[in-house]
């Protein structure tokens, strides 16, 4: 009787093998799995026949039927999954897209103005040399935009400038150039208010708007500026020197030199405009075939700003912030954000960083 | 300033090109705005000729056909349309190939057909005078045909532009700017025109002249020669060339030298006609109420109480230091000659010339305050031309009204300053030198220097920091110099938190996908109306310019809107279909409580800002928003697009804002809303009036404009805390409620917040149902709790309390459950 079985195990084992092997759909294959190893199969009766056997048959049977099933349930993974495989390629096949058509469009990313891009350059530079950021009014009182700079009234330096003045509320108005109150002509005013608000050493820069009553290619009557202050013990023209060269040749390359000439600002002594030569002819003012750079003008250098050491006289209004003139001295120094930006991009006429028409913004991302 | 280089060269000859010297004093603080030329641009071909005959024309009845000689070869025929022209003149001819100032280039040709192989010159035409009716004849004899022009006459002048700043009064005269060229060349320097002569005060003059002088504080100087004998004439020609090449129109030889004298000396001057001054007595005070002087220029003016007059018994001659008066000008007739050399106070100068709108090559000097040693000089230099060019007699003397001089000043200039100050040593004896050589007076004390300071320098060298200055400037500053870092004092530099979140605020928006614009400060007046803005409102109220270029730019913004709307006009009238723009700036207000740091409009310093300037951002968005495929249309931007836009901007800080309903004059009064930031006001949101947006051209725009302070602040980034998410998972639980359209949403999630407790930690609209199965002016809102504790896993009964309360509320406030 248990050899009988056994023989019987070993039979179905090959049967089965042979019919799994042969299916061809998951389907079918799980109808075999009913047929072969479900619980009316012939396999299973035979293992619940086991406690009809003589006991010591029992192991034998029970032992190869355990196998056999263990052997059949595995033949039968292994085919339906390499079935269903091949099943999952034939219905991609059939599932297919144009791929040529255009994909569907996201919203494009927009633009950062090139007066914001070139200021944060000029952050960023001047944040490496260890400098803070700050920001000043632009609606400025006299005494910050030009008597604490060191232009007395009625003082020909305050005619340089052309600058707005602001109605006072309320009352009659006054004469023009009378007034307390007006539009920063330069950020050099922040450098008195930084100096009111905090001790020596102070390096900072201004960046922000400035006004002045000229408009036409090369002037906007409102424009952007970065100011420099660096106050301290030990502090020279060369160091001046020595940052903005720093500055400008992260600006505009590393080949650059600097020159400086001497100048006269009312608040600062020495004073001087400093130039960066040209990155597009590299200074020497001709192009390729002996033309001459249109850039440099045939000149070699581009100017830029202003700059010079702290006349004492300023400091003179900040001397009980701490601001001694035998004991620290410092450099200040200006220039335009838009001349970088013209510069660095190309852009002709100032007016268009104001116009803001988005096919010269959306060149700039 | 015009520098003749010829001229300068007569005291200071550098022996080098115009354009050498040029970039010398460019690189030592005098810009050199550019070299040009007076005149032809070369005195090439420019020959002396002889008009040998002057014959008629046969077939035109105004030309002349000349036979000239020029020298070599056959005498030249040249046809002339001048009537002077006539046999036996001296005369300037340009040959072929000569070029005239205005880039014509002669060449023979046939004039009416004869031939003419040159052209005499008029003087307008070498830019010699102005006399453009006729040929410039010149004294016989001066020189043989064929002489080059430019040999004798100054035909080609170069000139140099100078830009002088405002502290070098020295460099309005030509022998300052020949003393520079000295201290930057090394160069010889002739000795000044007017050394080795002195005027002494008083004398026969006083017979003729008087002057009283009412305040010495407004005239500190007022010096007055006499001449007789003077004949007035035609200045010779080298004298004429040279103040044409300076850039001043000849007159007569009187007024000629007092102009000449100006130019070399700085100091300007005076001529009256002496016989037109009654009595020769001058009267120097303030002008009276009402009371007016024909100037020069013909017109009449009236000046205010503080310009300074010179006046005669008949009343004001003059405005001191500004411009002379017709009533008592030299002219033809003029015998005898009043000479006047003054100083002024120069900031009333710059007043009185302001407040009368009226500037001069006199008043550009006196502003700037001139030395009162000046005047003397220029009456030295003055004397000697009238001799010899008007045959004028001297009266003796000079009247001289002054208050005492100025002190003179002396300057230490310590060993170790100049280089503590430049970061360059510069040893003693080069300081020495280069201050000598600039006009200083130096002595040595010890190791320091002593300095005098000259008449010329008195008010801009005072300290001395200002001798490091011309120490340094003459010293090739620019190649020696070093390049150095200031060394380090552990400065940190970094931008603060608020410009941090600043920028990142505006990166978000970038990437939102909106166009970065900057507008104008500026705006017009008539935008308050256009966008309906009315007091109280405080934006219809706006900080106004005085002096605007124009009326459209005459106050500040107020608010950001206009100009984004301008810019959307402009983009869609140039053929965008849509925008979507942002900015980041300042609006204007006259009043009003600061914000926290600079974007509220709070700044360093001791005075508080005359206005409050607080940072705004406005985003606006007309047109497609998301743009078409060919699997979808585009998505229009509207009221709900653009608050997407607003919290993400919020989102991205680490924050949130709340909209409630609220209007603004200028927005669509069912579309608008106020923008809270932890529930105070911030901004706005809103679609446009349609009838505020057509005025600018436009069709649907949505827009909002927030305080970037305010919402900065609500900002937690960087400064997070840790919560434990993982210990006790949140509870999320739903419902839907329908409420009467009364009823906003914000005012559904404030009831549901308030009622749920502190278990409740946030609550969201995941949708909004109107239809058919719910009343027309319903809604069916969609709603997410979700609860959660820091110490303990909630249980449903846990929530059951919170979320009866809830539901109350929502019913308490007319919504009825959904199934
Ligand atoms: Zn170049």
């Amino acid at each position: 009787m248990g050899q009988k079985a056994t023989e019987r195990i070993f039979e179905i084992e090959a049967e089965a093998t042979v019919e799994v092997e042969a299916g061809e759909n998951v389907a079918g294959l799980e109808e075999l799995r009913v047929k072969w190893l479900g619980r009316k199969s012939e396999l299973t009766g035979i293992l619940r026949g086991i406690a009809g056997l003589e006991p010591a048959e029992r192991g034998l049977v029970g032992g190869s039927a355990n196998k056999v099933r263990e052997k059949l349930e595995a033949t039968l993974e292994a085919r339906i999954a390499e079935l269903s495989a091949a099943e999952l390629e034939t219905s991609l096949s059939t599932d297919s897209i144009d791929v040529t058509l255009p994909g569907s469009p996201v919203r494009a990313v927009g633009h950062l103005h090139p007066i914001t891009r070139t200021r944060r350059l000029i952050e960023d530079v001047m944040i490496g040399l260890g400098y803070q950021v700050m920001e000043g009014p632009e609606v400025e009182h006299d005494f910050y935009n030009f008597t604490a700079l060191n232009h007395p009234d009625d003082h020909p330096a305050r005619m340089l400038q052309d600058t707005f003045y602001v109605e006072p509320g309320g009352g009659a108005p006054a004469e023009v150039g009378k007034q307390d109150v007006l539009l920063r002509t330069h950020t050099s005013p922040m450098q008195v208010r930084a100096m009111e608000a905090a001790p020596p050493p102070l390096f900072m820069i201004v960046p922000g708007k400035t006004y002045r009553r000229d408009s036409d290619a090369t002037h906007s009557p409102m424009f952007h500026q970065v100011e420099g202050l660096a106050v301290a013990e030990g502090i020279t023209l060369a160091d001046l020197k020595g940052t903005l060269l720093a500055m400008l040749r992260e600006i505009f390359g590393p080949d650059r030199e600097i020159r400086m000439r001497p100048h006269f600002f009312p608040f600062t002594e020495p004073s001087v405009e400093f130039d960066v030569s040209c990155f597009k002819c590299g200074g020497t003012g001709q192009l390729g075939k002996g033309d001459r750079c249109n850039l440099c003008k045939g000149i070699g250098w581009i100017e830029l700003g202003g700059a010079g050491m702290v006349d004492p006289n300023v400091f003179g209004f900040v001397r009980d912030a701490g601001y001694d003139p035998d004991s620290v001295t410092g450099f200040a120094f200006g220039f335009g954000i838009e001349r970088i930006a013209m510069l660095r991009h190309g852009v002709g006429d100032l007016r268009l960083f104001f116009d803001n028409d988005v096919r010269l913004l959306e060149q700039f991302s | 300033m015009r520098i003749p280089y010829d001229w300068m060269s007569t005291y200071c000859d550098p022996g080098m090109e115009p354009e050498v010297l040029a970039e010398k004093l460019a690189m030592t603080g005098t810009e050199v705005e550019r070299v040009v030329v007076s005149g032809p641009p070369s005195a090439e071909n420019f020959v002396i000729g002889e008009v040998l005959a002057a014959d008629s024309h046969p077939d035109a009845d105004r030309l002349r056909v000349c036979t000239v000689d020029a020298g070599e070869g056959d005498p030249l025929s040249i046809v002339c349309g001048a009537p002077n022209v006539a046999a036996g003149q001296t005369v300037v001819v340009a040959l072929p190939g000569a070029v005239m100032p205005d880039g014509m280039k002669i060449r023979k040709a046939k004039l009416r057909g004869v031939p003419s192989e040159g052209m005499i010159c008029s003087s307008a035409e070498l830019e010699l005078g102005e006399d453009s009716d006729g040929i410039m004849v010149l004294p016989e004899g001066l020189a043989d045909p064929g002489t080059p022009a430019g040999d004798v006459l100054p035909v080609s002048q170069v000139v140099l532009e100078l830009e002088v700043t405002p502290n070098r009064t020295d460099c309005f005269g030509l022998y300052g700017v020949a003393r520079e060229t000295h201290a930057i060349t090394g160069a010889e320097l002739a000795p000044p025109p007017w050394q080795g002569e002195s005027l002494a005060a008083g004398g026969e003059v006083e017979q003729l002249v008087s002057v009283k002088v009412e305040d010495q504080d407004l005239c500190p100087r007022f010096t007055a020669r006499a001449f007789t004998g003077v004949t007035v004439a035609t200045s010779p020609l080298w004298l004429r060339a040279r103040l044409i090449a300076a850039g001043q129109r000849p007159i007569n030889n009187v007024v000629d030298i007092t102009n000449y004298v100006m130019w070399l000396t700085g100091q300007p001057m005076h001529a009256f006609d002496l016989d037109l001054v009654p009595n020769g007595a001058l009267e120097i005070r303030s002008a009276r109420p009402g009371e007016k002087v024909r100037t020069l220029d013909g017109a009449e003016r009236e000046p205010g109480p503080d310009t300074v007059l010179v006046c005669d018994e008949n009343g004001p001659t003059s405005i001191a230091g500004i411009m002379g008066g017709a009533g008592s000008e030299v002219s033809e007739t003029t015998t005898s000659v009043l000479m006047e050399a003054a100083t002024w106070n120069g900031p009333n100068i710059l007043r009185s010339s302001r407040d009368l709108n009226l500037r001069s090559e006199a008043s550009s000097r006196f502003e700037k305050q001139l030395h009162p040693a000046l005047a003397a000089r220029a009456q030295i230099v003055a004397t000697g031309l009238m001799i010899e060019l008007c045959a004028a007699k001297p009266v003796e003397g000079m009247v001289d009204v002054a208050a005492p001089m100025p002190e003179s000043r002396t300057i230490r200039l310590q060993a170790g300053s100049v280089e503590r100050i430049l970061g360059l040593a510069i040893d003693a004896q080069a300081q020495l030198e280069a201050l000598d050589k600039l006009g200083f007076g130096v002595g040595r004390d010890g190791d320091d220097l002593a300095v005098s300071v000259p008449p010329d320098r008195h008010y801009d060298v005072t300290r001395e920091i200002d001798l490091i200055e011309e120490v340094g400037r003459v010293n090739d500053l620019d190649q020696r110099l070093p390049a150095t870092l200031p060394c380090g004092s552990g400065r940190v530099g970094r931008l603060s938190r608020q410009q941090s979140l600043q920028r990142r605020a505006e990166d978000s928006l970038r990437e939102a996908g909106f166009d970065e614009i900057v507008g104008m400060s500026f705006t017009d007046p008539s935008e308050a109306q256009l966008l309906r803005l009315a007091p109280p409102d405080p934006r219809a109220i706006a900080v106004a310019l005085s002096n605007p270029l124009s009326e459209d730019q005459s106050i500040m913004r107020s608010t950001l809107i206009g100009s984004a709307l301008g810019a959307a006009r402009r983009n869609l009238a140039r053929g965008a279909e849509s925008v979507a723009l942002f900015e980041s700036g300042r609006v204007y207000l006259p009043a009003g409580e600061f914000g926290s740091g600079p974007l509220g409009g709070d700044f360093p310093g001791k005075q508080r800002p005359p206005v409050n300037e607080p940072h705004h951002f406005c985003v606006l968005a007309t047109g497609s928003i998301d743009p078409a495929s060919w699997g979808h249309d585009a998505v229009g931007a509207d009221f709900f697009k653009i608050k997407g836009v607003l919290e993400r901007l919020a989102a991205g800080l680490g924050t949130s804002v709340e909209v409630v309903a609220g209007e603004q004059p200028f927005l669509h009064p069912g579309r608008s809303g106020e923008v809270l930031v932890e529930g105070r006001s911030a901004g706005w949101i809103g679609q446009v009036h349609p009838a505020v947006a057509a005025e600018w051209d436009l069709g649907e725009v949505v827009a909002f404009e927030i305080a970037l302070a305010d919402l900065l602040e609500a900002s937690p980034l960087g400064e997070e805390k840790y919560v434990d998410f993982t210990a006790f998972p949140p509870v999320d639980r739903d419902l839907a409620v329908v409420l009467p359209d009364s009823v906003p949403a914000s005012g559904a999630l404030e009831a549901a917040r308030e009622a749920g407790g502190k278990l409740l930690r946030s609550v969201a609209v995941f949708d909004v149902y109107r239809g058919d199965q719910i009343g027309d002016d319903e809604k069916s809102l969609a709603l997410r709790f979700r609860f959660g504790a820091d110490d303990r896993t909630l249980s449903d009964e846990d929530v059951t309390a919170p979320w009866q309360k809830i539901i109350a509320a929502l019913e308490g406030m007319g919504g009825r459950l959904r199934g």
